[in-house]
């Protein structure tokens, strides 16, 4: 994460519904140049994505983040970029070069872009890594905290389990798995494809302290994701029930919401659906 | 095909049309693994999430109790493959490139390679044919795949030998690793092909320059030729579609012809088809020099096929040019 961060401040109590709004709009935005991409995942996660980055993690004097954040689900880049464009760390024009030949803002980018710690997008590696970080910042004495992103597709993969198992192995008080359960992966509902559910007592079962909320719900996201300073046990598992789509009806109803590829006037009603 | 005349390649020619002239065929995958489906009740298709995007969709809903959806969880995929195998089953087990040989490499080798029974695992997006860069392009897979004890290794390079060398993996005993191209793809080699396991095709006849391709590298090396003759310079055009059995009697007769090879692939330079040139050719104990073409040690660039191509000198022109470089440096 580079340091440059103009948009935030430490003495600032943010309007997070607003935030929300915001991130929703860059989302829009960046999908525009070439009429695609990860939209869905990107209005769904706008909500986490402001209380993660606008109240619960912890910056150093610098601006870095002293706590860290793990974005498994290497596709819903689109909702981090629309985060660290609200920060002030990637200007909008750039931002609007989402999934352009060449551009770094890439619908599925590699570790060293800046905000993105590891690479994602061949799913199911993150949470490892997060371990890992937990790991490490525990053995350093930091104090730093690991929130990983991880999507209900990518429960399906072994290593999400091999890397749960160690997280309660070696009590890793400092580590945050968040689950996207939006009930979508590419071949339809996991309920279809293969039932993740129940997800919050598989968790459970591997020695996560695990609870269900409406990811959208401002309040229910204020109670189980506090600042980070605060002391948890063990490792903790929140399980957002998300909407693919969040914020424009006719997205939320698409069936192709997955992966968005619409024509110019669908996006411009989108935005306008907005506000 | 006629035996050669006027080239001095003394290899049986295979037609071809002309790359800018191919007509599209749709998902040739789907329609062919239909077809094997209905003839052979042995045949099941195993998915990790991926139907609807490597053309087996139609097959799942032809055959729903002969297709297996196993969510996105392909080392298990590649494991009850194995056990599928082991009960008279002819597994195709579909997946992407990268998660076939990466993520559940392993799998492969122990539930798949070890033992004698036939399988196929079909894994499209290979090389540079996705945006989504070092998580998705496959450019290690050959490598990868050709090192494996008994795996066959197909590379096709048209819509017409993915039909023929599917066709042929679900017949031939042991596991076969097979590139798939989805959606769209160009018909360039004319039917009626005859496809064999381990066996390269002239596609085109030079006296002045030699190119060895693979899968879509083939169709690339083409380009190349159909360029370098309007420029005078008179190109020879070896596919070599099964990087493993390689034909390295083709090989060797092909690059007894010329001072100079160059090897087109999508696929890094490291362990593929370049490396297998070399490999046949410094056996031989020939004095050949063989430039290697693909992707270059490094994590290939995001974007569209023809942006990377460009990227990486893999366009028609670039290797144009390198083919007459390397034609330089062997005088
Ligand atoms: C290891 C791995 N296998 C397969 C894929 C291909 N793939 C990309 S997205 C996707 C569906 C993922 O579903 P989910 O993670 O829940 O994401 P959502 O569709 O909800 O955004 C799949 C299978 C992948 N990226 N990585
Ligand atoms: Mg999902």
């Amino acid at each position: 994460m580079t340091g440059v961060i103009d948009h935030w401040s430490k003495d600032v109590e943010y309007d997070l519904d607003d935030v929300a709004l915001r991130i929703r709009r860059r989302v829009l935005d960046m999908c525009l140049g070439r009429g695609q991409g990860y939209a869905g995942q990107g209005l769904a996660l706008a909500d986490v994505f402001a209380h993660l980055y606008f109240r619960v993690m912890r910056r150093n004097p610098d601006g870095s983040l002293l706590d860290r954040f793990v974005l498994s689900t290497g596709h819903s880049a689109i909702a981090l970029f629309a985060t660290l464009g609200e920060l002030g760390v990637y200007e909008e024009e750039e931002l609007r070069t989402y999934g352009q030949a060449g551009s770094r803002i890439e619908e599925s980018p590699l570790e060293g872009t800046p905000g993105f710690e590891i690479t994602g997008g061949s799913l199911g590696q993150g949470l490892s890594q997060a371990v890992g970080m937990a790991l490490g910042e525990r053995l350093r004495g930091s104090g730093a905290k690991v929130y990983c992103l991880l999507s209900d597709g990518e429960l399906q993969e072994g290593q999400v389990w091999e890397a749960a198992m160690s997280a309660s192995h070696h009590h890793l008080d400092n580590l945050v798995a968040i689950v996207d359960n939006n009930h979508m992966q590419a071949d339809g509902a996991p309920a279809q494809v293969m039932e993740v559910e129940p997800v919050v007592e598989r968790l459970a079962a591997f020695g996560f302290v695990a609870e269900r909320i409406d990811g959208h719900d401002h309040e229910a996201l204020r109670r189980v994701l506090p600042h980070a300073s605060v002391a948890q046990h063990g490792p903790v598992a929140i399980v957002l029930e998300t909407v693919p789509g969040k914020g424009v009806e006719t997205f939320e109803h698409h069936h192709k919401v997955h992966y968005l590829r619409l024509t110019r006037d669908v996006w411009d009603e989108a935005i306008a659906e907005l506000g | 095909m006629t035996d050669t005349a006027a080239g001095s390649v003394k290899l049986e020619r295979t037609n071809v049309r002309s790359i800018a002239r191919a007509p599209l065929v749709e998902a040739p995958f789907a329609t062919t693994v239909v077809e094997l489906g209905r003839e052979r009740p042995d045949i099941v298709v195993l998915s990790a999430d991926l139907s609807k995007y490597t053309d087996i969709h139609p097959f799942a809903e032809t055959f729903p109790e002969r297709f297996f959806q196993l969510g996105m969880a392909e080392q298990n995929m590649m494991g009850v493959a194995g056990g599928l195998a082991k009960t008279g089953f002819c597994p195709i087990a579909v997946t992407y490139t990268v998660f076939a040989t990466r993520r559940a490499g392993d799998q492969v080798q122990m539930a798949l390679a070890t033992g004698h029974r036939t399988a196929v695992i079909a894994a499209f997006l290979p090389g540079i044919t996705t945006p989504f860069r070092a998580s998705h392009q496959g450019t290690d897979d050959l490598a990868i795949m050709r090192a494996i004890p008994g795996m066959t290794v197909i590379d096709p390079m048209d819509a017409t030998e993915l039909s023929a060398a599917l066709r042929a993996a679900v017949s031939v005993p042991g596991p076969v690793y097979l590139r798939g191209l989805r959606a769209s793809v160009a018909e360039v080699l004319v039917p009626p092909y005859e496809f064999e396991i381990g066996r390269a095709r002239l596609l085109r006849e030079g006296s002045d320059v030699g190119l060895v391709g693979t899968g879509l590298g083939t169709q690339w090396a083409l380009e190349a030729a159909e360029l370098l003759e309007t420029r005078g310079t008179s190109a020879a055009v070896l596919h070599v579609p099964t990087i493993k059995p390689f034909d390295t009697t083709a090989v060797v007769e092909f690059a007894s012809h010329f001072r100079a090879l160059v090897s087109v692939e999508n696929h890094s330079v490291v362990g593929g088809l370049g490396s297998a040139v070399c490999e046949a050719v410094a056996g031989a104990g020939m004095a050949c020099r063989v430039r290697r073409c693909g992707v270059p040690d490094r994590w290939a660039d995001a974007g569209p096929l023809d942006f990377i191509r460009e990227r990486l000198g893999l366009d028609g022109p670039s290797l144009a040019t390198s083919v007459v470089d390397n034609q330089e440096a062997a005088r």
